[in-house]
């Protein structure tokens, strides 16, 4: 199949960026859509051009590297499915997509269509994150953790820190991701001594970094794909409104790490 | 996560703020702000609703309560006051969390595709400034009797007033529209304000998306009756 590919190019962070057009041709219907960005990268490189710049790690849907924006959605066309684990038979031949980064103020672009995330790793150092004691593995049965706590855990724990919400919201919100991180230790006994301070630092740090609100369109819901749901925004407003209400200044503060 | 090392994060202190400084900051209270003064403004058209229905009971039902509601002008300035205040405080909400979400991405997409974004949440911005104004309208229109197209204001007499006022079909037109908008308007804003206030709710199927729905056809049913009774000619002046 052959498909026309409007990429985003851009050298570096101060550099204007514009689209250029480029065809992706004998493409199999069986290659990811990063195997197809692979040969056209190829066909760049023989050329003695510059190939496309796109995060990538693991390719299996699991790392949260991966990332491009295929005419409008984040990740591509498919439902929870990242670009990586997007195959080219979810298009047609002769399809024209275009290729966008991660469009947020909080996640400058490096380069084409790689964007800088580390506003998501200073929300982590904040408070995304228990204090447990060093040494020997404690015994793994000591804390019981009910059954559903255990799955709800689980199900937020399965975000990998894509972006893709963020890129997908029209706000340019974190806040499905910082929900996301609250949720997973917050569902956990081993996360509820510091669930309040983690509460209300990451969603101050969240707000430093310069994302949007949400305003409940559900957009990143529908991007995300780990599936993550927006219940967990709403256990994140409750877990910083009780914070904010009724925690001491003195809790609040307590623990950065010791 | 990123491609470069993340710059170490400066520690926090959340704490040293008091309680209101925390919630007013904070992207998260600035939500609660809107849905608290979310749920005292839709408690207000809850009651404005079923007061406007005893114009069915005749022009001495209406008349009568309309005598009633000013019969403590404390009471009557309170609640105009808190209304306010209330109003003051959505917009505030609003105009805080937007500069936030307005600076959060400085270049758009060249294509942009909605999944989920359903028209109600994405008019919220155009259909709140229309009420804003139809609000000011209204009150014109109805209370001071200042702006009246088509009709004499007779002060104190609420049923001649609002019939010979909704008489006048483009009043009445705005008055259906202002409806609707209130219809997407409240639609979105109820739903929400679960999610805000931290009740957890899935987006179909769920306790808040079926309130809002009801909540919307009772309140916004109960408004549009009358401009469309007046047009068809069921409320007339005797």
């Amino acid at each position: 199949m052959n498909i026309t590919l409007h990429v985003w190019r851009q050298k570096n962070r101060n550099a204007e960026g514009a689209f250029v057009t480029y065809q992706a041709r004998d493409i199999s219907p069986d290659m990811s859509f990063l195997e197809m960005l692979d040969v056209v990268n190829e066909g760049l490189i023989l050329k003695g051009e510059e190939p496309i710049a796109f995060d990538h790690d693991c390719r299996e849907g699991i790392c949260g590297q991966c990332g491009v924006v295929v005419n409008g959605s984040p990740h591509g066309p498919r439902k929870a499915t990242t670009t990586c684990q997007l195959h080219m038979r979810s298009f047609k031949d002769g399809d024209e997509l275009t290729l966008e980064p991660w469009r947020a103020n909080a996640f400058p672009v490096i380069k084409d269509l790689i964007v800088d995330r580390g506003a998501f790793d200073r929300i982590i150092a904040v408070g995304g994150f228990i204090t447990a004691p060093t040494g020997n593995a404690p015994d793994g049965n000591a804390i019981l953790v009910p059954k559903l706590a255990a799955d709800r855990s689980m199900d937020a724990a399965a975000c990998i820190g894509c972006g893709a919400c963020v890129a997908a919201c029209p706000n340019g919100s974190a806040m499905l991701f910082v929900a996301a991180k609250i949720t997973h230790l917050g569902y956990l006994p081993q996360g509820q001594p510091e669930r309040d301070r983690r509460a209300l630092a990451m969603v101050a740090r969240m707000d430093e970094e310069g994302f949007g609100t949400c305003t409940n369109h559900g957009e990143c819901e529908a991007a995300c794909p780990k599936e993550i749901p927006i219940e967990f925004i709403a256990r994140m407003n409750r877990d910083f409104l009780k914070a904010a209400l009724f925690t001491p200044a003195e809790r609040a503060a307590a623990s950065d790490g010791g | 996560m990123s491609s470069s090392a993340p710059a170490v994060a400066a520690v926090q202190s959340p704490a040293a703020e008091s309680r209101l400084a925390r919630i007013l900051g904070s992207s998260i209270g600035q939500k609660l702000v809107m849905a608290v003064t979310g749920v005292i403004l839709s408690g207000f058209i809850v009651g404005h609703m079923v007061g406007n229905l005893t114009v069915f009971k005749g022009a001495e039902a209406i008349n009568a309560y309309g005598v009633a509601l000013r019969k403590f002008p404390a009471l009557l300035w309170a609640v105009r006051f808190g209304l306010l205040l209330s109003v003051g405080l959505h917009i505030w909400a609003y105009l805080a969390l937007s500069f936030k979400s307005w600076g959060a991405r400085p270049q758009g997409y060249k294509v942009a595709a909605y999944k989920e974004a359903s028209f109600a949440s994405r008019t919220m911005r155009w259909t709140g400034p229309i009420l804003g104004a139809f609000v000011i309208f209204h009150i014109l229109h109805f209370t001071t009797g200042t702006i009246t197209p088509g009709f004499a204001f007779k002060e104190g007499d609420v049923f001649h007033n609002l019939v010979a006022g909704l008489s006048y079909a483009p009043v009445a037109a705005f008055y259906i529209v202002a409806m609707a908008c209130l219809a997407l308007h409240v639609f979105h804003g109820v739903w929400s304000l679960f999610q805000s206030l931290g009740i957890s709710q899935p987006r179909y199927e769920s306790t808040a998306r079926r309130v809002a729905t009801l909540f919307t056809i009772a309140v916004v049913g109960g408004f549009v009756i009358i401009p469309i009774a007046v047009l068809a000619g069921i409320l007339k002046l005797q």
